[in-house]
């Protein structure tokens, strides 16, 4: 064991399964030679060569696109975009095909890829770099929707994305990038897509979180507990596409109560698709409505009001009170 | 500011003007066969009479097919289908110019170099037929599947070239889009990544002059598409895309020099589309009939290539009948494999989007398969 940040762990993760199956290229603006704008990909060029940790030019659709043809041919690329807020040259390539490859070639061509992509907003950064765009993403049919709140499973679900057979975004939550060092195997594991973590055990009221919300929830948990009593359980998501339904189902059955928390905008976000499951499949378990904590249906920000668009554990607390008091 | 400009102005002060000079790239057509199928002997590429007579029979193929899926799409036998008639010898001139073991990445107008180049036909007309199990090649065929938006497939190609190069193998990656296809943010995405990386690329441009009803001269203020290459770092070359020798030519120089790891080439082809962008277009709209006979009678690029194997021997009216009858049987017998192609599964929608059903998937996969037991369609 080693205490590793989450974005170590990330470094750790790519390190590894490139040693281990040499079909593994990554690719993307500045992850080579200066390691990354983060540092994710630092010193793995000087390990594997220029050929497997590739500066390419700055063109986000083509990075995706070449990606695709790299798979397609064979290889395992994880091409990285350096910002949440460039994702979207890219989309045409992820729903056009990416996510339809094998679908298209009635499973003759494949797409197997780790999109990597910076998640989120609370670094200080510019406008574009601080978006949470995941819900686009969940709502493409043939692409799987990743993202981890741990150092331990930032290396366990990547390793696993590495390994799947169909393409995964990955979201990294950079604002805890590195907020904290927490025990992490130095061995390669594997954490399963599609399941969920309970993240804390309590009875009262489900929160369902991903990403640096996890952490958000969590201190909301221990706030509604010293000071109102309330046990908060929180479901850290990890894999939003495919969703764990039964963990949600089962947690929610539990505590009879769910509060969702992202910083995405409110209108069409996740946490509707979960309100929405959570109607369908446990309408009868429920004391109170689904109540979504969330951005507003506003533009990020830029930084200097970010504290105040991102949801909070206080905004957090609101939220449980009102499913608490219904 | 004002004063920084005064200032440089007065530095240049004996020439205020004429720094910027207009470019102007010269590329000439590359032609072998004249439009009235006179030729140059030195010139003819090195294909025996056999392979002159199959690229002819390619050609003629083509257009029988062609002519069959126009039909049968009125017939409403198949959905909208974008016609290739006009575009002969430029499909089939750049595919001939490929080995087995080399990729062709079609965009959606690619019917006849994608037969030519081992795609069965009879999926190709299932692909317009609305069937997803024409959209693929089988195994061993080294055609990718058709894209249609546009220019996606540039980055595709360039991407499976690179890998190919990764690999350590020796292969030519030829890609096809269209006049339209160059304004396309992917085109040049693709295209400086394929200079950047020296990726073994062929990248096929069939300048027919339209992109639906959009005339080229709207498209770019270039006056070639060639002479993009030049902004790239790599070669470009325009051909005679209606004269299928120098389509020939000049394709196999392009992937043997891609093999030869000696990095992309950007070809235009000059040529024509004779019918609507697809059948849910109306040419009529925005060309005059003069133009289109112009290309038809003047410019066809069957008729030339027919001319030159007559003036050579190697063809005759006897030949021509003979041949006219054997290909419109293989076309109905094309017609037919598709249209028994066994009917798909509803279900089959749900079973490649993953590689593992996944559990929402599953349900609706379930709840379909409950709505065809109702309506009594279960299998």
């Amino acid at each position: 064991m080693a205490r590793r940040t989450l974005i170590q762990a990330i470094n750790e993760a790519l390190r590894q399964e490139m040693r281990r199956d040499d079909r593994i290229v990554l690719l993307g603006e500045d992850v080579g030679r200066v390691g990354g704008v983060f540092r994710a990909t630092e010193g793995l060029q000087q390990e594997f060569g220029p050929d497997r940790v590739i500066d390419t030019p700055l063109a986000e659709s083509a990075i995706i696109g070449a990606a695709l043809g790299m798979a397609v041919y064979g290889l395992i690329p994880v091409p990285e975009i350096q910002f949440d807020g460039f994702l979207p040259p890219a989309f045409d390539h992820i729903i056009s095909h990416v996510a339809r490859i094998r679908n298209r070639s009635r499973g003759r061509f494949t797409a197997p890829m780790v999109i990597r992509v910076p998640h989120g907003g609370g670094i200080r950064a510019l406008e574009h770099h601080s978006e949470a765009p995941e819900t686009f993403y969940t709502h493409i049919p043939g692409i799987k929707v990743v993202i981890p709140a741990t150092a331990y499973d930032a290396k366990g679900l990547l390793i696993s994305a590495i390994r799947d057979p169909d393409p995964v975004i990955f979201f990294e939550p950079k604002r805890i990038y590195r907020a904290f060092r927490e025990e992490v195997p130095e061995e390669p594991y594997t954490v399963p897509l599609g399941k969920a973590r309970v993240a804390r055990e309590g009875n009262d009221v489900t929160l369902i979180a991903w990403g640096a919300m996890v952490h958000v929830a969590l201190a909301a948990a221990e706030k509604a507990a010293a000071e109102h009593g309330w046990s908060c359980e929180v479901l850290d998501l990890r894999t939003l596409s495919p969703l764990d339904i039964d963990a949600i189902i089962a947690s929610v059955q539990k505590t009879g109560r769910c509060v969702v928390v992202h910083e995405a905008p409110r209108q069409s976000g996740f946490g509707g698709e979960i309100a929405a499951l959570i109607g369908e499949r446990a309408l009868l378990y429920l004391e109170a409505p689904v109540v979504r904590v969330t951005g507003f249906d506003t533009a990020m920000p830029y930084f200097t009001l970010e504290d105040y668009y991102l949801p909070s554990p206080e905004r957090v607390l609101k939220g449980i009170a009102q499913v608490m008091n219904f | 500011m004002a004063q920084t400009r005064g200032k440089r102005t007065r530095t240049a002060s004996r020439r205020v003007e004429g720094w910027i000079k207009p470019v102007e790239p010269e590329f000439e057509t590359i032609q072998i066969l004249r439009d009235d199928g006179s030729y140059d002997e030195a010139s003819l590429p090195d294909l025996t009479d056999d392979q002159m007579k199959e690229l002819y029979e390619w050609m003629v193929f083509a257009r029988i097919l062609d002519q069959r899926a126009l039909n049968m799409q009125r017939q409403g036998r198949m959905g909208t289908y974008p016609p290739v008639g006009g575009q002969e010898a430029a499909q089939v001139g750049s595919a001939y110019a490929l080995e087995k073991e080399d990729w062709l990445f079609p965009s959606y107008r690619e019917s006849a170099a994608m037969m030519v180049h081992g795609m069965p036909p009879e999926l190709t007309f299932l692909y317009w037929m609305g069937r997803e199990e024409g959209a693929a090649a089988p195994e061993g065929v080294n055609v990718f599947t058709i894209s249609i938006p546009i220019a996606t497939q540039v980055p595709h190609a360039v991407g499976a070239a690179w890998a190919a190069r990764l690999r350590g193998e020796k292969k030519a990656f030829l890609v096809y889009f269209g006049d339209g296809g160059t304004s396309e943010g992917d085109f040049h995405e693709g295209a400086n990544f394929a200079g950047v990386f020296k990726a073994p690329v062929v990248l096929f441009c069939q300048n027919n002059h339209y992109a639906i009803s959009v005339p080229l001269e709207r498209q770019t203020a270039s006056r070639t598409i060639a002479q993009k290459a030049v902004a790239y770092g790599f070669p470009g070359v325009r051909v005679d895309g209606n004269d299928v020798l120098a389509v020939y030519a000049v394709t196999r120089e392009a992937v043997e020099r891609a093999r030869r790891g000696e990095g992309p080439t950007l070809i235009e082809a000059v040529t024509y589309r004779y019918g609507p962008h697809t059948t849910a277009d109306d040419p009529t709209r925005y060309r005059t009939a003069d133009e289109v006979k112009e290309w038809q009678e003047r410019r066809d690029p069957i008729m030339r290539f027919r001319r030159f194997l007559e003036s050579r021997g190697l063809w005759s009216e006897a030949q021509e009948e003979e041949l006219q009858e054997r290909l419109r049987e293989r076309a109905a017998e094309v017609v037919r494999k598709a249209e028994n192609y066994p009917k798909p599964e509803p279900t089959n929608m749900f079973d490649y989007m993953y590689a593992e059903l996944p559990w929402n998937l599953k349900e609706q996969r379930e709840a379909l398969l409950q709505e065809l037991a109702e309506r009594g369609e279960a299998r």
